[in-house]
């Protein structure tokens, strides 16, 4: 990191390795740029001839943007508002269900404990596709179809959750829940009062992951959701995206839009996401 | 010591379930529980079953084995052509290429680490869907977008990217590589903050050049992070839906865009023939198992490491 004591060959390699990886930034951020240019420039030329470099020089103007914010925009804040619920709900739940499973699973010794976990590994490996199918029929026969608790039922006890806060609470004190007893608090109430303040660093990053997972999630809600009214953001967006290209004028801004959230919650809880990954991610 | 305070203290206590050490734990599994139940056991059975039956609506019939017959077909191949391709393209692309990121962005020789791992990691925060959208706009079709304008910079002739095999296969594979390569460089350079200093010193003292620290130690440290994301790159490769999706909506010229999954979808949703949809589920299931089975063999995750 200090470069006081480089060799000169050092500092070649030093600078060459910043030319590197100011490209691969560049690589990395250009389609999102892209977008943003997208946004900015008229639907008509975008429909003719795609991007272009020159759009990249062109006068910028907010017209996309006020369509999307006028009557014109359609279902489209209507969708937003749907991503936004679900999403929020999806993270709240998800946060609680899984983080109390895997603080069980870390910190208890009980009977069919083993059991569990390795359950818990085998949901992670069989991909939900296959149970896809039978979980749209039992949608069906419970009236779930086109409903928000439609949508979240299969994330909210996500075993990715469990495992990650199973792997997390591996290293808390177990002794605090011991004075916990002492000072008579119920067993929930350690989880919650004493265990739970510890375990905050794990919280946000699984909200970010959750956060990243429901409001990106595309199959399932393509699945179950039937109506306009009641799609999510990502099945929304796919609507306009069609062979004709006719909603370029939503497409483009209604996308910038879909991105801001996510980066809030993640500039908001990223201090904790590489730490989160850390401890959750390497020591499985 | 355990029992002498509780027995002292909260003997009264005990009764309550709330004060019970014995049953916290099965009250706070129970969510899981009943979600395995629910939500994977039932529905995996029921896709099972499924599997050999005819489903239409209102009746249900069992047709043995005709369903998995069916499944072997030329579309289903094209299919599992493209699923396999995209799968080895995406797990090369996405285990080497981070590792050596990673490597040289742990490495002490270089500077602004915070913002090129920001930078590397923004594209996966966008959705598919998100991100297809401008990926289709710059590989465009016209001579005048961006993707083909620097293809006739460098002397080729433009290409209408959505309409081959080759270049339709290069633009999933593409979409997938941007959106989750600073993930993985995540995750190697967690790995690589478990390797201690004082083992690069030593192979400094032995003269190792820097192929043979990397070999000796710091692949080594990274060999669990590198198992586990071919793994589960494998694994999402073969479940590779959405960047189907994306570019081709539900129909691609020639089926050069479909995969297992859109298949399954295609099938089992459009079309409605669940129990169809079901025995090519089932089919996905055992080649996602056999090959992650064979994969941890080769990569010696099955072997008995000495650390």
């Amino acid at each position: 990191m200090k470069e006081s004591n480089l060799t000169s060959k050092e500092k070649a390699v030093s600078a060459g390795l910043i030319v590197m990886f100011s490209i691969i930034s560049l690589i990395a951020l250009f389609p999102v740029i892209s977008l943003v240019v997208a946004s900015l420039s008229p639907a008509t030329d975008l429909m003719r001839f795609g991007l272009t470099a020159e759009l990249f020089f062109t006068n910028f103007d907010i017209e996309n943007f006020q369509t999307l914010f006028s009557a014109e925009a359609g279902s489209y804040w209507r969708w937003y508002g749907n991503s936004l619920i679900v999403s929020g709900v999806l993270i709240v739940l998800s946060l609680f269900f899984s983080s109390m499973v895997g603080y069980a699973l870390a910190l208890y010794e009980f009977k069919g404990k083993r059991i569990i976990f390795v359950l818990v590994l085998l949901i992670l490996m069989i991909p939900f596709e296959i149970l896809m199918l039978p979980l749209y029929t039992m949608m069906i026969n419970l009236r779930l179809v086109d409903s928000y608790f439609g949508v979240m039922l299969p994330l909210i006890v996500a075993p990715i959750g469990v495992f990650f806060f199973r792997q997390y609470c591996l290293g808390l004190p177990k002794e605090l829940m011991e004075s916990g007893r002492v000072d008579g608090c119920t067993e929930f109430g350690i989880f919650a009062r004493i265990m739970a303040p510890l375990m905050l660093p794990s919280f946000a990053a699984m909200a970010i992951l959750m956060g990243l997972m429901s409001w990106n999630n595309f199959l399932w809600p393509l699945v179950v959701l039937r109506s306009s009214d009641m799609f999510t953001l990502p099945v929304g967006l796919a609507t306009l995206l069609t062979p004709y290209g006719n909603n370029y004028e939503l497409l483009f801004s209604g996308s910038v839009m879909a991105i801001i959230p996510i980066i809030i919650l993640f500039l908001f809880f990223q201090r904790f996401f590489i730490a989160g990954l850390t401890s959750g991610g390497v020591k499985g | 010591m355990e029992k002498a305070v509780e027995g002292t203290k909260t003997k009264k206590r005990r009764s309550s379930i709330l004060y019970s050490k014995k049953a916290a734990p099965y009250i706070f599994v129970s969510p899981f529980i009943i979600s395995f139940l629910l939500l994977s056991l039932y529905p995996f059975i029921s896709a099972i079953n499924m599997s050999f039956q005819s489903v239409l609506p209102g009746q249900t019939e069992y047709i043995g084995l005709s369903n998995f017959e069916r499944v072997f077909n030329p579309v289903f191949f094209t299919a599992l052509q493209n699923t396999t391709v995209y799968v080895i393209w995406t797990v090369i692309i996405l285990t080497i290429i981070p590792m050596i990121f990673a490597v040289f962005l742990n490495s002490r020789l270089i500077r602004f680490t915070n913002f090129f791992r920001a930078a590397i990691f923004i594209p996966a925060l966008t959705s598919v869907i998100v991100a297809g959208t401008i990926f289709r706009m710059i590989f465009g079709e016209s001579d005048a977008a961006f993707a083909n304008q620097v293809v006739q910079l460098l002397g080729f002739d433009a290409v209408e990217w959505r309409y081959g095999a080759g270049t339709a296969m290069f633009l999933m594979v593409a979409l997938a590589s941007w959106r989750w390569m600073g993930v993985n460089v995540l995750y190697y350079l967690a790995a690589l903050q478990n390797v201690s200093k004082d083992l690069y010193e030593a192979a400094d003292i032995d003269g190792a050049n820097i192929w043979q620290k990397f070999r000796n130690v710091t692949f080594p440290a990274i060999k669990p992070i590198f198992i586990f994301l071919s793994t589960i790159t494998t694994i999402n490769g073969f479940r590779m839906f959405e960047e189907s999706f994306v570019f081709f909506e539900t129909s691609s010229p020639g089926n050069i865009g479909l995969t297992i999954v859109g298949y399954i979808y295609e099938e089992g949703i459009q079309r409605n023939d669940m129990g169809f949809g079901a025995a090519i589920g089932i089919v996905l299931l055992a080649i996602i198992f056999v090959v992650s089975i064979v994969q941890l063999y080769l990569t010696g995750a099955f072997k008995k490491e000495d650390e």
